[in-house]
This record gives C-alpha cells, sequence and structure tokens, in this order.
C-alpha cells in the first residue's frame, strides 16, 4: 500500500541541488499521436480505419492489413499484467538515479501488449490492471499501469511521483490574487495540500475585495508584484524565486470590443502589457529560478500554469484584442514549454472557454466559474496534463478546432 | 523438399580477441577477422570473391563502405545486421552464392568495438519500436524484456533459478578451457544465485557482458577446401524465420518451432543425432527455449531436461561448448557468430581441451533483434564432420 507522503524535512542549504535529468525523450513523429493525446489527459491508441486492429507500438501501417488509415482512438486501457520486474539497473541516468524501478508488460483488452511503468499498489503478475498515458518529466508520453481500483493514496506513489505536478507539500506563487479566479486557484490550491502560497497583488496600498479573507489564510502571503513593471517582477523574482515549486500565472486584462468599435491602441497595448509582457517578464525572472531547482527532492520545482483563452485558438472578433493578446501569450508558452523542457519542469497551458465574470457579461451560458477553473488546473497538475479545456464552451471550440480551424474561424465571425 | 547445400562446405574458423572496452572502431575488428581469415586459408584477400558482413558498430558504413576500407572487390556482397542471428543467415546466403556459382569463395565476418558508452547508444537507437515504447521504460535495454520473458517463464513451466544456475555454471566450467573466454574464474551455483539484482529474476550472471571482438569463417566447395588443405565441415540443413508467432502475448517460442521439422528433414537426421548444440544464449531462457522448440523437449519442459542433462562439453547433453556469450562475452554481432565457429572448431578437431567426443553432427542456433518486446530474427544449421 502506498504510504502517504509526509511534509520534507528542512532543505540543509550547504548541500548541493542536483541537476535535473530526463528520461530517455527521443521519438519518431508517428509515436508522438501518443504524446498528443496524453498532453490533454487522454490515453489514445492507434485504430485501423479498414480492419479495426488495435496497433502498438506506434507504426506507418497497419500491421493486420497494411492500411494507412491508422487514426487515434480513445482506449479504455483495461488489461492483464502478464509479467513484471523492477529494474535495479539502468543504462540511462534519469532511472539510475531512480532504481529500484517496477515495470510491468500488459495484455490489453484492445489487443495489443504493452511495456507500461507500474504504479506501486499493483500486485505481481497475474493481476487486472488499467493502464493510462501520462507525459513523463521529457515531455513525451508514457504508459502506465495503475491498480484496477482506487487504493488510499494513490497519487503518493513515488513512481507517479515522477509523472505529476502534485502541490501537496509545495510552495506556490499566484501572480495576481485580485481577481475571483486568483482567489478560488488560491484557495484550492491549498486545499490540495499546498505548503505556502504567496499570492500577488499589482497595487498593494488598495484593499480588494476578498483581501481580508485571503490575508487570514495561514498558507498565504501577500506579495506586491506588477507584471507591467520589470523592476516589480525582478524584485520578487529575487526574493522568492528560489522557492517557487509551481508558479499559476493568473494576471490577466480583458476588455471588450474588437478593432473598429475602439480608437487608438492603449486599451490593447494594456491587455498586451499585462498578458504578454507580463508573461514575458515572469518567464525571464523565474524561469531560470525554477529550471534550477527541477531536481530539488521530493518538493522540487515542478510546474508553470498559464490562464489563455480558447479564445487563444481562433479569434473571437467581439472580443477581438483580447483574443490577440492571448493568443501572443499561447504562442510565448510554447516558447516557453520548449525552454523549460530539458529540466523537466512541465508548462501547463489552460485554455478555458468564457469566465463567468463581469467582462463576459453579454456572453450567453454555459460559462466557467473561478472555482470550476480552479478546480481544472488542480486537476492538470495532479494528472499531469499539458493542455487543459476547462468548461463545455471551451471544449466545443477545441472539437471545432481540431475538426476544421477554417470552419471556426468563419463560425466566430457569424455570431 | 528443399534442395540441399551438395559439396558447399565452411572452414577457417577465425576470433579475433575479445575484450571488455576498445578505443579502435568496428571497422578494426572486422578488417581483423578478414586478415586472420587470410592467415588462416592462405588464401589472399583478392581471392576472396565474396563478402558478408555483420555489426553493429560499422555505422555510418555498411559492407559497401568497407569493400574500400580494405581494399578488396568481391563480385558478391551481403550485409546482414540481424544480431545474434547473423551467423546462421550468413551461411545460408554465402552457401547459396557458392553453390549457385555467383562467388567461390565467401569471407563471412562479424565484428563490434566496445567503447565505454557505445552500449546505451546503441540501446537508444536499436530499433523505431524499442526507442519508442521500450528505452523509455527504465532503458534496461534487453535486461527488462528478458526479465519479463524469464519471470513468466518460471511461473507457467516451474522453472527454478538454480535451472538456469545449471546452464550458466556449466558453459563457465566450457569457458575455462576456451583461451578467448572473457570470463576466467569457475562460477558457483551459489555465486550465480547470490549474485547482484539486475532486472528480477535476473542477476548478474544472467546478462550477457557487451565487449568487443570479431569472429569469422569461409564458405566455399569441398575440392577448393581440400586443395588448400583446409579442414572443413558440410552444411546438412538450415532454417530461418523472422517474426515468428507475432500474435503470442509473450515470447515462449521463436520461430525454430516453425521450421524445425523442415530443419531435420533437410538433415536427414534427429535430434537424437545432435552431438552438441551451440544456442544463442543471451540469457539462459532463451537457451532454455532453443531446447524445447528445436525438439529436444516438449514445452514447458526445458527445466526437467536440464535436470536429466549434464551440459558440460563432456557431459550428455554438450551445450556451448566454449562458453557461450554469458561466458566468452557478447561482442556485438560477433555473438551471433560465436556458436558457429566454435561448432566448426569442434568438428574439425581443433576445439582442443573442450573438445566433444566424437563428435560428429552439431547444432548451431541464432537469435536476434529485439526490436520491442520480443526476439524477432531466429535460424538454426546442422552440420556435419567430413
Amino acid at each position: 500500500m502506498t504510504r502517504e507522503l509526509s511534509r520534507p524535512k528542512r532543505k540543509n542549504p550547504i548541500l548541493r541541488t542536483r541537476l535535473a535529468t530526463l528520461p530517455p525523450g527521443a521519438r519518431s513523429r508517428v509515436a508522438l499521436g501518443l504524446t498528443a493525446a496524453a498532453a490533454r489527459g487522454a490515453f489514445e491508441l492507434q485504430v485501423c480505419r479498414d480492419c479495426q486492429a488495435v496497433q502498438y507500438p506506434p507504426r506507418e501501417a497497419c500491421q493486420a492489413c497494411l492500411s494507412s488509415r491508422l487514426p487515434w482512438r480513445v482506449q479504455a486501457g483495461d488489461g492483464e499484467l502478464i509479467a513484471d520486474t523492477t529494474l535495479a539497473h539502468s543504462n540511462d541516468l534519469f532511472f539510475r538515479e531512480r532504481v529500484p524501478w517496477r515495470l510491468g508488460y500488459v495484455r490489453l483488452d484492445c489487443g495489443p501488449t504493452v511495456v507500461v511503468h507500474m504504479h506501486g499498489d499493483v500486485p505481481p503478475a497475474p493481476a487486472r490492471v488499467k493502464v493510462g498515458a501520462r507525459l513523463d518529466k521529457s515531455g513525451q508520453a508514457v504508459l502506465i499501469a495503475f491498480p484496477s481500483q482506487e487504493v488510499p493514496n494513490m497519487a503518493d506513489d513515488r513512481q507517479l511521483r515522477e509523472f505529476t505536478c502534485d502541490p501537496k507539500f509545495r510552495k506556490v506563487l499566484v501572480t495576481d490574487g485580485k481577481t475571483g479566479i486568483g482567489q478560488a486557484i488560491v484557495k484550492a490550491i491549498i486545499a490540495a495540500g499546498a505548503d505556502l502560497v504567496w499570492v500577488g497583488h499589482a497595487e498593494p496600498w488598495k484593499k480588494f475585495p476578498g483581501f481580508d479573507e485571503l490575508k487570514a489564510i495561514p498558507q498565504v502571503s501577500l506579495m506586491p508584484l506588477d507584471l507591467t513593471d520589470s523592476k516589480s517582477v525582478r524584485e520578487i523574482a529575487a526574493e522568492i524565486g528560489g522557492r517557487v515549486d509551481v508558479l499559476i500565472n493568473t494576471a490577466e486584462v480583458h476588455r471588450n470590443f474588437g478593432i473598429g468599435n475602439r480608437r487608438g491602441v492603449e486599451i490593447a497595448q494594456a491587455e498586451m502589457d499585462v498578458n504578454y509582457f507580463g508573461l514575458l517578464r515572469l518567464a525571464q525572472e523565474f524561469g531560470p529560478a525554477l529550471r534550477g531547482r527541477a531536481a530539488d527532492g521530493q518538493s522540487n520545482a515542478v510546474a508553470w500554469v498559464n490562464i489563455l483563452s480558447v479564445y487563444a485558438l481562433a479569434n473571437f472578433p467581439p472580443h477581438g484584442t483580447f483574443s490577440a493578446s492571448k493568443a501572443a501569450a499561447h504562442s510565448l508558452a510554447q516558447c516557453l514549454r520548449a525552454e523549460m523542457r530539458p529540466a523537466g519542469i512541465r508548462v501547463i497551458n489552460v485554455f478555458p472557454g468564457p469566465i463567468d465574470h463581469e467582462w463576459n457579461q453579454q456572453i450567453p451560458p454555459p460559462k466557467v466559474t473561478p472555482q470550476a477553473l480552479a478546480t481544472a488546473i488542480v486537476r492538470a497538475l495532479k494528472d499531469g496534463v499539458e493542455d487543459v479545456y476547462p468548461g463545455d464552451v471551451a471544449q466545443e471550440w477545441l472539437e471545432r478546432w481540431r475538426d476544421n480551424p477554417k470552419a471556426l474561424e468563419r463560425e466566430l465571425s457569424n455570431p | 523438399m528443399r534442395r540441399g547445400y551438395d559439396d558447399v562446405v565452411i572452414t577457417c574458423p577465425v576470433t579475433v580477441p575479445y575484450v571488455r572496452y576498445s578505443i579502435r572502431g568496428g571497422h578494426w575488428f572486422l578488417a581483423r577477422a578478414l586478415a586472420e581469415l587470410v592467415k588462416a586459408s592462405g588464401v589472399a584477400k583478392a581471392s576472396m570473391d565474396g563478402l558478408c558482413v555483420s555489426s553493429f558498430t560499422l555505422t555510418p558504413d555498411t559492407a559497401i563502405g568497407f569493400t574500400q576500407h580494405v581494399g578488396v572487390s568481391p563480385r558478391w556482397l551481403d550485409y546482414v545486421p540481424l544480431g545474434g542471428a547473423s551467423g546462421v543467415v550468413c551461411l545460408r546466403r554465402a552457401s547459396r552464392a557458392v553453390q549457385a556459382g555467383d562467388a567461390d569463395i565467401v569471407a563471412c565476418i562479424a565484428g563490434d568495438t566496445s567503447h565505454t558508452d557505445s552500449f546505451r547508444l546503441t540501446l537508444a537507437n536499436f530499433s523505431m519500436f524499442a526507442r519508442d515504447a521500450v528505452y523509455p521504460y527504465g532503458a534496461g535495454g534487453p535486461n527488462a524484456s528478458f526479465a519479463f520473458l524469464t519471470s513468466y517463464y518460471m511461473r507457467t513451466y516451474g522453472a527454478e533459478r538454480a535451472d538456469f544456475g545449471k546452464m550458466c555454471v556449466a558453459q563457465r566450467d566450457n569457458a575455462l578451457k576456451y583461451s578467448e573466454a572473457l570470463f576466467k574464474k569457475p562460477l558457483t551455483l551459489a555465486e550465480y544465485l547470490d549474485a547482484r539484482p539486475i532486472a528480477e529474476p535476473l542477476r548478474l550472471f544472467d546478462c550477457v557482458m557487451p565487449c568487443a571482438g570479431g569472429e569469422g569463417f569461409l564458405v566455399m566447395r569441398k575440392a577448393r577446401a581440400l586443395d588448400l588443405g583446409l579442414p572443413y565441415v558440410h552444411i546438412l540443413g538450415t532454417i530461418e524465420r523472422h517474426n515468428g508467432f507475432p500474435a503470442d502475448p509473450i515470447q515462449m517460442r521463436g520461430g525454430w518451432a516453425v521450421d524445425r521439422d523442415d530443419l531435420y528433414a533437410q538433415a536427414g537426421v534427429s535430434p537424437s543425432d545432435i552431438d552438441f548444440f551451440q544456442t544463442y544464449d543471451d540469457y539462459p531462457v532463451i537457451s532454455l527455449m532453443q531446447i524445447e522448440d528445436l525438439g529436444f523437449c516438449a514445452k514447458g519442459e526445458g527445466p526437467a531436461f536440464v535436470r536429466a542433462n549434464t551440459l558440460t562439453f563432456d557431459g550428455s547433453f554438450p551445450v556451448n561448448t566454449s562458453g557461450g556469450q554469458l561466458s566468452v562475452g557478447q561482442a556485438g554481432a560477433a555473438g551471433g557468430y560465436l556458436g558457429m565457429v566454435e561448432a566448426v572448431r569442434q568438428l574439425t578437431g581443433q576445439a582442443e581441451a573442450r573438445a566433444v567426443k566424437d563428435a560428429k553432427v552439431g547444432l548451431v542456433s541464432g537469435f536476434g533483434m529485439i526490436n520491442f518486446d520480443r526476439g524477432l530474427a531466429s535460424g538454426a544449421a546442422i552440420l556435419g564432420a567430413a
């Protein structure tokens, strides 16, 4: 049975902080289909469109009928563990630092046999298991066998924690606590076991609604932080950068209208200054600090969360400049993700549908509540997912966008 | 009925001394193997008009680049990157070429170097399926894959670690009488059982040690061998099979089980006529699988067979009489030649202190290329003394 995670001891500041190593990340292009699905939390395998044979490992032609039509389809993952082993030796540095490491060989009910990492509560073979796909620290998908039933402290498993970014006992920076979203996230992350949450607020001389309630939470430490001010970001990074394990960027400026309904560029500049340049300032100051602590024991630096918008995928003209700023932030976040990958720090991009707040007053429901958004972020950290689309609207837009991006552009321009 | 090999023979078994690590390249070991063949046969390299090459560390070259490297102009050339099945497959290719007259003398060589980090790099890029679906899982290489097979075999057929230990200890005893073996110290069953774990149930002495080295032999007509005064052996029968039993959920049998009747029919012998067996022994469970699949006992009866026999060169069922890869070392593709070269030595009276008494018929089998979860290539050859 998995032992419940305990609070790590205080770090000895004299000891060397270890450098991050990564598991092998090379994959063929076709195998990246597994990664693409795992990035949004799905386990998919190629299924032949002509003969329905399920394929694994990923390949370019159906092993049964030679068809090249092999779309990726969601799999349940149920199967039988037919053999298992525990590695005491590995040729790779990442695993060498982590042996003993348990592996399994699973016959999936859908056909193929797969090599998997193992959750510690899976009994020795033969046993029923549930296989899922997760991103490893190299950012690539791997398969993991879980016990067929939920077990206590499941998330605390030593091997599983190498694939997740659980906030338990970690220190978190939420960059803006002034908004309902920021406050919901602070509460959710503390409920998930975070040790300490630094909460930024851009105008420390002003109280905002919810200020007193936040201040009263023992794990919360309020910090002056203005993402439009490089000096402010630098000072905060100098003070706490070396201790942040999870950074959640909640700061955003959201105004309505597109191009023709407003004169001048000042509002668009304000959006870009926070939504795009704010992220850039944060990334320049906090990126190196997180990378340097990626292998710092049990509570190492693990994740960076960006709250983008589903409008980042395709412009929503009634909120046109906001959409553009989020598209810019999305592009920058991809760059950040690439730069954080060598350390194994996960960059999670959240693409919510319209959130239920003042600037979406005229958007019809369903709208995402700040609490639902916060829950989705905590779940993404725990599951190790990389792209999250909270809310029914985001899910529908995602599906339309994946199906035909040009069609979605037309649909969004004809309200 | 497949055509036999008439008067095509194998001769000149040569070995390039094995070392754990070498600063040389793969080309060096292949060139030494070729030079050894020239020395052993008295045939100039220019007169060897066929060349068959197996190696993992010849990259970025293949056999063609090697021809210019060593200054030969063969009229028949083959490159057989089939790892542990290379010896059998090269013999099959070369003997048909000689039989058809496409070449008169084919030099078959296999060799690889070993640097401190070359094994890891070979594993990381071994195949598309290995890179996508095995190596990211602990990077244990074949150790992990064979740990699955071994534990499944033990659970299903009641094999004990001591059964595998008996095989390893017998091979070490054989290796002590083979001067090129890298392992020079006796191995006891207790040492085998108590060795440090690698990937349970596999422990240290279940796993081959990667090293550098080379092997080679010549294929020609009997008349030519007689002219040259070279001892030779006959090729009685051969088989190969790739990706045999793809629907089996886990590899408990190899391609040999498909073709073994064909093998014995072509050779005109039965398993009881076999005087020794050179298996491909990257792990003892694979040797056991070959003993079963090539008809010495039924599937699952391997453990009882091992308990009932002595496996040393002077035993009731001699296996891997030079020590096998487990006690000689695994010199990359040369590991696929080790058993073939040893079989020719045994059948031509060159096996010195480890000679199998009155050996007339020998069986060599090959197995290789762990592509995803199993070895894909398999082959076997039955050789007869002149």
